[in-house]
Formats: structure tokens, sequence, C-alpha cells
């Protein structure tokens, strides 16, 4: 019971600093980076959805948050749609190519799977590049509106703007908690423990992992289309490789198949790479290195590390307890699949 | 007719790895099937979980005809299996592990699991107790929060079972459970499987432990090649010629 509190402590703890931090600061610039790291952390979670929790490691997700943010910019700009209907239907047509996408790219697996998905999102990438007349090619597309007021409450400013993008990130921490901790996440993490037990125990797969597919791209649609109205200018370098190795990177580094790694490893590394600006390009120099024994020594990330640790120490302390007793492991694996 | 297979046959490429076989199992029975490696055994019964389309021949469970269903359809049916090798997610609990066993029987979605709805609460409780019972019945409710990593090899194999069971069967398919166990924790197994029958789940294996299957088993099947040569009672295995020449021919027994 007392770690349930403890938990609960830290997450009230945590949404009270965001909410406090515009005011802890006076430097917009700071809030401008940490409403850019929550459109990333956004994006994350849903690549955690499909990479971390079902085993699809999915290198498709920056075309889907491109495709989420130019839905949104041409359909404000030159469709001149109504703010919010734009961002619905933003989703809706990246959650469509996702279905689409995804019917044909889980006929594969692993690294078949995570090739195929590169190819696609290189695809989606030449599409916006080379497709003039509609996406404005390398030009871009300039002018999108910041959203719209809703009543009262105006986005025009940088901290209004935070509070939706938080609104957001919120949002889509809850979501992927509440899957995660439900029949259906555990149907998923059966997928990628196994597909064939998880078939053998009645479980529709192909079914189960396309659905995830498509949540997993919504989330990315998400992102984009926040990401285009907070940015107000995008190009068709949203859906380069890059950008999806640098949601990689965040998830791998705060912890792949984990909840909080996600938020963790995106803010992590975003305010990393500010505080190292003046590196310029050597910082990769550093993060290279770092990455690579992060992934050799704590597979899951710093947060599945961290939980790692947590259970050890738990471990010794029951096994002191009762070292009459040889509790060989009772050790409490539920946050080891599913919080860890 | 329970579960039956007519003309059931697997090539791949030249090889017939099952030929030609017509089963019946019994119903409320422990039926084993035996024979050298190699014999087809585990590929029969990837025939009839839906894993392998066979090349030929049908399998009719309960007067339906299954053969084109895939593997989740089959289980839906009332037709579990274990694996040769038990394939339980190792860091995670024994709990865990079972629970997903119930999935099939559930309706909850991803909108359930979002809005945290009441069906899915319930759901996860029948799951949940589901999971526990099972794990009374093999005899793990104390393992019940131990990492499978951390539990013995005898212990996953009662795991896997549970998790066979957790769908609520009407059959169980078990390939080799008794392998890599020593003979006590063997009879142990052999218990277990009366104790299923007694509730009214039918239990066909493959095994190797010959002394254990004609104690127990009602009814065998002996493949060789991919051809069952013969069939019948323990008695009527142990003395029939076909099944001494097979195992003489081919050196070890199975
Ligand atoms: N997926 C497969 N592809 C090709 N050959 C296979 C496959 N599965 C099994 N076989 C072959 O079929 C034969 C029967 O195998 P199997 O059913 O595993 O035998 P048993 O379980 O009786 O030891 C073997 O020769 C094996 O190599
Ligand atoms: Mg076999």
């Amino acid at each position: 019971m007392s770690t349930i509190f403890q938990r609960k402590n830290v997450i009230i703890a945590v949404i009270l600093f965001a909410i406090a931090f515009p005011y802890l600061t006076d430097n917009t610039y700071y809030i401008h980076i940490m409403s850019l790291a929550f459109i990333w952390t956004i994006a994350v979670y849903g690549l955690n959805l499909l990479a971390g929790y079902t085993g699809y490691l999915s290198l498709a997700h920056a075309g889907f948050f491109a495709i989420g943010a130019y839905s949104i910019g041409l359909l404000t700009v030159k469709a001149g749609l109504n703010y919010w209907l734009a961002f619905i239907l933003a989703i809706l047509i990246t959650s469509f190519l996702g279905l689409l996408i995804g019917l044909i790219s889980l006929r594969t697996k692993e690294h078949f799977f995570a090739i195929y998905t590169l190819c696609v999102g290189y695809v989606i990438y030449l599409v916006i590049d080379k497709w003039d007349s509609l996406t404005g090619g390398v030009r871009g597309l300039i002018g999108i509106p910041a959203p719209a007021n809703i009543g009262p409450i105006s986005f025009q400013t940088p901290v209004s703007l935070y509070y939706l993008i938080l609104f957001f990130m919120l949002l889509a921490v809850l979501v992927a908690y509440r899957i995660v901790n439900s029949l259906t996440g555990r149907t998923y993490i059966a997928i990628r423990n196994s597909e064939e037990l998880a078939l053998t125990m009645g479980i529709d797969t192909g079914k189960n992992k396309l659905v995830v597919f498509v949540i997993s791209t919504a989330f990315a649609g998400v992102a984009g289309a926040l990401y285009a109205s907070f940015i107000r200018f995008i190009g068709p370098e949203v859906a380069y490789t890059t950008v999806v190795f640098d949601l990689l990177t965040f998830l791998l580094v705060g912890g792949i198949g984990t909840l909080t790694g996600p938020i963790v490893g995106t803010l992590l590394i975003v305010w990393i790479s500010q505080q190292l600006q003046f590196l310029q390009d050597y910082r990769m120099l550093i993060f290279g290195p770092v990455l690579t024994l992060l992934v050799i020594f704590y597979p899951r990330g710093l947060v599945g590390g961290f939980y790692a640790w947590k259970m050890k120490r738990e471990h010794k302390r029951a096994m002191k307890a009762n070292s009459a007793k040889s509790s060989d492991s009772a050790i409490g694996a539920k946050d080891q699949v599913k919080e860890g | 007719m329970f579960l039956e297979t007519k003309n059931l046959t697997k090539r791949f490429g030249g090889l017939v790895a099952v030929n030609s076989v017509d089963f019946s199992i019994e119903k409320g029975k422990i039926n084993a099937i035996i024979g050298p490696n190699g014999a087809g055994k585990s590929t029969y019964f990837n025939l009839i979980s839906g894993f392998y389309k066979p090349t030929s021949g049908q399998v009719i469970f309960n007067g339906q005809d299954i053969t084109k269903l895939p593997p989740n359809k089959v289980a839906e049916l009332g037709i579990a299996r274990t694996f040769q090798s038990t394939n339980l997610f190792e860091q995670a609990t024994v709990l865990d592990n079972v629970i997903i066993g119930h999935r099939l029987r559930t309706n909850s979605n991803l909108f359930d699991a979002v809005f945290r709805t009441k069906r899915l609460k319930r759901e996860e409780k029948m799951c949940r107790d589901k999971a526990m019972e099972v794990l009374d019945f093999v005899g793990l409710t104390e393992s019940a929060n131990q990492l499978i990593g951390g539990i013995t090899q005898e212990e996953k194999k009662r795991a896997a079972f549970a998790l066979a069971l957790a769908t609520d069967p009407e059959i169980v398919f078990l390939d080799e459970p008794a392998a890599g166990i020593n003979p006590d924790e063997t009879e142990g197994l052999a218990i277990l499987m009366k104790k299923m029958v007694d509730k009214g789940i039918t239990v066909c294996l493959i095994e190797h432990k010959m002394s254990m299957i004609m104690k127990i088993a009602d009814k065998i099947m002996v493949l060789n090649y991919g051809e069952k040569i013969a069939e019948g009672t323990p008695d009527e295995i142990k003395n029939n010629d076909a099944v001494i020449k097979a195992y003489l021919g081919g050196s070890a027994i199975a």
C-alpha cells in the first residue's frame, strides 16, 4: 500500500511541477523547449505501445508524425477548415493511412518489419518532398494557425499553448497507462513474448497487432498535428529518418516497454542536448557511446534499470527478513512486466 | 466421434511427415501418441491445432470440420495444447503468465481499456480468478507470484498445464510433458493428467517415457515415419509385431 501512495505522490508532484513550470522561469525559450519535448513524448508513447509492448519496432513513425503535421497544415492553410475539425481529421487521416500500411507491413516480423517500415517512412518523406503541388516540397508549408480558441480559452501565447500541449501529453500517458494495465495490454505483452503461444491461447494476433499499430500511428498523428500548430511551419525534414531515430533514442534511454520510460527519456535527452548545444554536432560523440553502453548494461533503459535495482534491493531485504525460509525469488514481478 | 483425423497428411517438400493418418481420440480418456524421434508426432499436433495446414485430409471436432481454422479459432472451440519446449515468459510471474490464458473467453477491447469499463473490471477479475483456480488445480498456488525464471523445470511444466487449462478446454494436447524431469516428478505429472480426466477433460499426449505411457494411457497410437503402424490399448501395443520391429529397428525406444 505504501508504495502505491509513494507512486501517486511522485505523479502528483511531477504534474504540479509541470503546471508550475511556466511560472518558475521567465525564459520563454525554456517553455518552448519543454513544449516541444512534450510533443515528442506523445509520439514516443505511441512508439512504445507498438515496439515496447507488442514487440514490433516500427521505423515509419516519423512518417506518421509528418502525415499528422501535413494533414492539419494542408487542411487549415489550403482548405481553410476550422482548426479543431482539421485537428480531428488529421488524426483520422494518419490512423487510416496507418491502417493501410499496417495491413501490409504486419505481414513481416522482427528485423524484416523494422526494415520494411524504415522504407515506408522514407517513402513518406519522398512523397512529401517531391509532391510539390500539394505539400510545397522543400519550401515547406507556412502560416499554419495556432490552435483555435476553445470558448474563452485562447492559445495565442506560448504559456497557454504550453498548457494545451501538456494536456495532450498527460492524456497520452493516461491512455497508454490504461491500455497497458488492461486485458488488452496483457494481450499485447503476450504477443511480444511469443506469438505462437498467444495464438495457442486463442488470441487473434493479426487483429491485435493491427489495432495497436493504428493506435500507435494515431499517437504520432496527434504529436505531428500539435507540432505543426506549435512551430507554425513545417518542411519535409519532419518526416526524415533521423527523426524516427531520435524518437527511438528517447525510448531506449528512458526504457522501452516501460510506462515512464518515454517521458523520462525524452525530457532527459532534449534537455541534455540543449545544454550541450555549444558542442554542435559533436554532441553525437557523447551520445553515441553513452547510448551504446546504456543498451548493453540497461537494455530496458534508465527506468528498467531503476526497477531492477529496486527489486534487487527488496529481494535482499526479503532474504534478510526470513533468511530461515529459502525464498528463491519471491519477487513481485508485476512491476517488471508492466511498470518497470 | 469426439475428435478424429481422416487421411491426415503433411508433406514438407519431399518428406512426408504425417502420412494419411486416421485416428480417433476417445473422449474422457488419456490418449497417447508414441513413436521414434522424427516420426511426425509434433507435426500431427500442429495439424490438429491449426499451426500447419495439411496437404490433404481432415480434422473433425465434435462433428465440425476444423481443418482450415487458424490456431486461435481452434483454441476457442476448446482445444488447448502445450509445446515441446515450454515457452512461457521467464521475466513475468507465474500468475501473470497464466492470466492471459482466459483472455479468449473475454470480450473487452481497447475502448474498455481506455475507459476502464465495468466489463473490463469484471473480465479482469474473471481471468484472475480462473488463473488462481487452475494454479490451485495444478498445485502451484504457492508459486503464483514467483517469476517463471525462478521456478523449477517441473513447476514450469505445471505452469504450462495451467495456462492450457485456463482456456477452458475440452481437450488438451501435451507435447512431451515429462521431458527433462525426474521419475518422481513424472509420477506427479501422471497423477495430474488423471486428475484432468476426472474433471472431464480429454487428454492426448506425446511421450517418450514408455513406463509412464503404459501405466496411464487408455489408448495409444504408434507413428513411424509419419505412418500409423498400430493403435490400441497398452497391452495390445506391447505385443504388436510391427511396433516391436519399429522400435528394435530404430534402436532406442522412442
Ligand atoms: N516446419 C517443418 N519444415 C520442414 N520439415 C519439418 C517441419 N516440421 C517438422 N519437419 C520434419 O518432419 C518430421 C517429423 O517431425 P516431428 O513431427 O517434429 O517429429 P516428432 O515430434 O515425432 O519427433 C521430421 O523429419 C522433421 O524434420
Ligand atoms: Mg516432437
